[in-house]
C-alpha cells in the first residue's frame, strides 16, 4: 500500500472572491475506500470535479493515478470512473446498450464487452431486464447499475459523488458490497455522502468545512480524537464551526 | 473512429425512440409544406367593398358592376350615406368605400368631369394598397370605355402608353412556385436549428454530458456525433420535402439538383453550427427554445421569404446578408426555378461557408469539456 493513488497539496480553486476549495491537502492510498465528508456548499463536489478533470485548480497541486491535474487531464479521464449525483446512465438505451456505450468508450473490445457485460448482469441479477430501458428500472437499481458501468473498463480510481441519495437503507447495502468488491478487486474508492453508516464502512474520511479539510483519519480515531460515541456526532462538532451558509 | 461509431449508434437509437422528436422531425414539416404555401398567397381577393351611392344613375350601376365583375371585390352593400358605410369599416365587414357623389352622371357628361371618392382601411396594409390600386385600375378601364364611347377612336387611342408585361421564369405568376421552395427551406432549418441545439441542452439538463465529459470522448468526436445524425435527418426532411413539392405542387427543379445538395450540405452544416452555439451557452431546453425562437423569427421575417430582401431598407438589407437562411432561400429559388448555375450563386456558397466556419469555430470554442 505505499503507492498513491491521489495525492493532493494545497489545492485550491477561487471563483472570483469566493475560495470553493481553500489548500487542502491529502493523500489516497491504493485499494483504499476514502469517505469525502462535509456539508453542503462545503466544497466537496468542487475538489471532486478538480481530481476527474472536470474543472481546473486555480492553484496547488494534485496528482490522479500518477497524471497531473493541470496538464494530464485525458490520461486522468482514462484511468478513472465517475459518477455522480445525477443519474447519468441514458434511459433510452437499454441495459446492454449502456453497457456497450460506456464500456466501448473507453476502449473494451467488442468480445471484451460481451463478457464483461454478461458477468455484471449476472451479478446484479439482471438477467430479465437486461433488453429493457434503463429509464424503467426502480432506482436503487439504476444506481447499482450506474456503479457496476462506472467501474466496467477497470479504473485504477472510481470516484462517486453522493451515490446513494434517495435509496433505501436494504439497496444502500448492497450497494456498498459492490464498492467492497472493486476496492477488494484493488480499484481505489473516492466516495461522498451524507450518510454517517456509511462513513463508518470507510477506511478513511475526510471532513470538509467552508473549503478546508478540518479533520482527517480513519472512522475510530477520528470518534476518539473528538470524544464521540458516533459518526454523527463527529460530523456534528465540526460542521457547527462553519461560517458559509449552506445553499 | 470506434467512438464515434459508438457515439452514432447511440444517437440514432435515441432519435428514433424518442416518440415526441419523430413527428417533429419528419410529420410536421410536411404537414406545413402542405398548409403554408396555400395559405401564405399575396394575391389579394375578396376584399369588401361598401359602395355609397348618392347618384343612382346608369353610369353609377355600370360602374359598380364592372367592379363588381372583375373577381377582386365582393360588393358588401350599398348605402346613400357616408356614416353607416363607415360603421361597416368599423365592424371589420367592409375593407374599402367607394362614394360616388350625387349629380355624378350629370357632371359627367354635362362637364366631362367628375370625381369619386375612395376610402381604405389601412389597418391591413396590403389589403388597403392593392385594393385601391385595383379599383383605380378598373375605374380608369371604366373612364376608357366612356371616352371611347363619346370621342372619335382616333382621338381617344392618341397618347396612351401601353405597357405589356412578361413573367420570366414564373410565367403565371404562381404563387406557389415561388413559395414552396422557400418554405422548404424554413422547415429545414427549424427542424435542424431547433432540434439539434435542443438535443445537445438535453444533455446538459440531464446531466449525462458531465457523464460524458469525464470519459476519454473527445470534444470534436462528440460535436461530430451530435451533427451527423441531424446533418442526415435534414438533407431526408429536404428530399422529402422536394417530392412533395414536385407531386402536390407541380415545382420540379429546373436546375442541377447536385448543386442544390452541395449547397444543402454546407448550409446544414452552418445551420448545426449555429444550434451547437445556442447550446454551449444555454443551460436548459426552455432557455435554448427561446434563444433559438428569436432567431428563427428573425430568419423568417428577414430572409426574403414573404419580403423580397430588395425591398428592406439599407441596414435591413445587412442583417439579411447576415442571415444564413437569406443566401439558401435565394439559391433554391434560383436552382429550382431559373436552373442557375454554380458560377452563378458563387457568392452564395461563399457565404455560406464562412458562415458554417464562424458558427461552428465559435460552438467549438465555447464547448469546454473542463472549466
Amino acid at each position: 500500500m505505499s503507492e498513491k493513488a491521489i495525492v493532493c497539496k494545497d489545492l485550491t480553486k477561487r471563483f472570483g472572491d469566493f475560495v470553493a476549495v481553500n489548500h487542502i491537502s491529502f493523500d489516497v492510498d491504493k485499494g483504499e475506500i476514502f469517505g469525502f465528508l462535509g456539508a453542503n456548499g462545503a466544497g466537496k463536489t468542487t475538489a471532486m470535479r478538480m481530481l476527474c478533470g472536470l474543472s481546473y485548480p486555480t492553484s496547488g497541486e494534485a496528482t490522479v493515478a500518477g497524471y497531473n491535474v493541470f496538464k494530464q487531464q485525458e490520461a486522468i479521464k482514462r484511468n478513472i470512473g465517475y459518477m455522480s449525483q445525477k443519474f447519468s446512465l441514458y434511459e433510452s438505451l437499454t441495459v446492454r446498450e449502456n453497457i456497450r456505450f460506456y464500456g466501448g468508450v473507453y476502449g473494451l473490445s467488442d468480445k471484451q464487452l460481451k463478457e464483461k457485460g454478461d458477468e455484471l448482469i449476472t451479478k446484479l441479477g439482471l438477467e430479465k431486464e437486461a433488453k429493457m430501458m434503463v429509464g424503467s428500472l426502480p432506482l436503487g437499481w439504476k444506481q447499482k447499475l450506474a456503479f457496476s458501468v462506472a467501474i466496467i473498463h477497470q479504473p485504477r480510481i472510481v470516484f462517486l459523488d453522493e451515490p446513494t441519495g434517495g435509496v433505501d437503507p436494504v439497496t444502500r447495502r448492497q450497494f456498498w458490497d459492490l464498492i467492497y468488491d472493486a476496492a477488494a478487486n484493488g480499484i481505489t474508492v473516492f466516495v461522498t455522502t451524507h450518510y454517517m453508516d456509511e462513513a463508518e464502512y470507510c477506511n478513511r474520511i475526510s471532513i470538509m468545512v467552508d473549503g478546508r479539510i478540518d479533520a482527517l483519519d480513519s472512522p475510530a480515531n477520528l470518534k476518539k480524537q473528538y470524544d464521540a460515541a458516533s459518526m454523527n456526532e463527529v460530523f456534528y462538532a465540526l460542521a457547527r464551526t462553519a461560517k458559509r451558509s449552506a445553499d | 473512429m470506434r467512438t464515434l461509431r459508438l457515439l452514432l449508434e447511440k444517437e440514432f437509437r435515441q432519435i428514433f425512440r424518442d416518440k415526441g422528436l419523430l413527428p417533429i422531425i419528419f410529420i410536421m414539416p410536411m404537414v406545413q409544406l402542405l398548409i403554408m404555401p396555400l395559405a401564405a398567397n399575396f394575391d389579394v381577393k375578396n376584399i369588401n367593398l361598401a359602395v355609397v351611392d348618392r347618384d343612382h344613375s346608369t353610369y353609377t350601376q355600370q360602374m359598380v358592376s364592372k367592379i363588381a365583375s372583375s373577381g377582386y371585390f365582393r360588393i358588401t352593400g350599398y348605402y346613400t350615406d357616408y356614416a353607416p358605410a363607415l360603421h361597416q369599416i368599423e365592424r371589420e365587414k367592409a375593407d374599402i368605400i367607394l362614394e360616388i357623389p350625387a349629380h355624378f352622371e350629370t357632371d359627367l357628361v354635362r362637364e366631362s368631369k367628375a370625381s369619386v371618392y375612395v376610402a381604405a382601411d389601412a389597418i391591413n396594409g396590403t389589403k388597403a394598397g392593392l385594393g385601391s390600386a385595383y379599383l383605380n385600375t378598373i375605374l380608369g378601364d371604366f373612364n376608357n370605355e366612356i371616352r371611347m364611347k363619346w370621342l372619335p377612336a382616333k382621338m381617344a387611342a392618341a397618347g396612351t402608353v401601353d405597357v405589356t408585361y412578361s413573367n420570366w421564369f414564373n410565367p403565371e405568376m404562381n404563387y406557389h412556385l415561388y413559395m414552396v421552395p422557400g418554405i422548404l427551406v424554413l422547415l429545414v432549418t427549424m427542424v435542424g436549428g431547433f432540434v439539434a441545439a435542443l438535443n445537445i441542452v438535453k444533455e446538459k439538463e440531464i446531466g449525462t454530458i458531465e457523464q460524458i465529459n469525464v470519459t476519454p470522448i473527445k470534444k470534436w468526436q462528440f460535436i461530430i456525433g451530435k451533427m451527423i445524425p441531424f446533418w442526415v435527418i435534414g438533407m431526408v426532411d429536404f428530399t422529402i420535402g422536394l417530392l412533395l413539392a414536385r407531386y402536390v405542387y407541380g415545382v420540379i427543379p429546373v436546375g442541377s439538383l447536385l448543386l442544390l445538395y452541395s449547397f444543402l450540405a454546407i448550409y446544414l452544416v452552418a445551420l448545426l453550427g449555429f444550434g451547437l452555439l445556442i447550446s454551449t451557452y444555454s443551460d436548459n431546453q426552455l432557455q435554448a427554445m427561446f434563444v433559438a425562437f428569436f432567431f428563427i423569427m428573425i430568419f423568417m421575417l428577414m430572409s426574403g421569404l414573404f419580403v423580397s430582401v430588395d425591398n428592406m431598407p439599407s441596414w435591413a438589407k445587412v442583417i439579411a446578408k447576415l442571415t444564413p437562411v437569406t443566401h439558401f432561400i435565394d439559391v433554391v429559388r434560383m436552382i429550382v426555378l431559373k436552373g442557375s448555375r454554380f458560377s452563378d450563386i458563387k457568392m452564395q456558397f461563399l457565404y455560406e461557408i464562412a458562415f458554417a466556419v464562424v458558427l461552428n469555430g465559435w460552438a467549438i470554442l465555447n464547448y469546454r469539456k473542463t472549466a
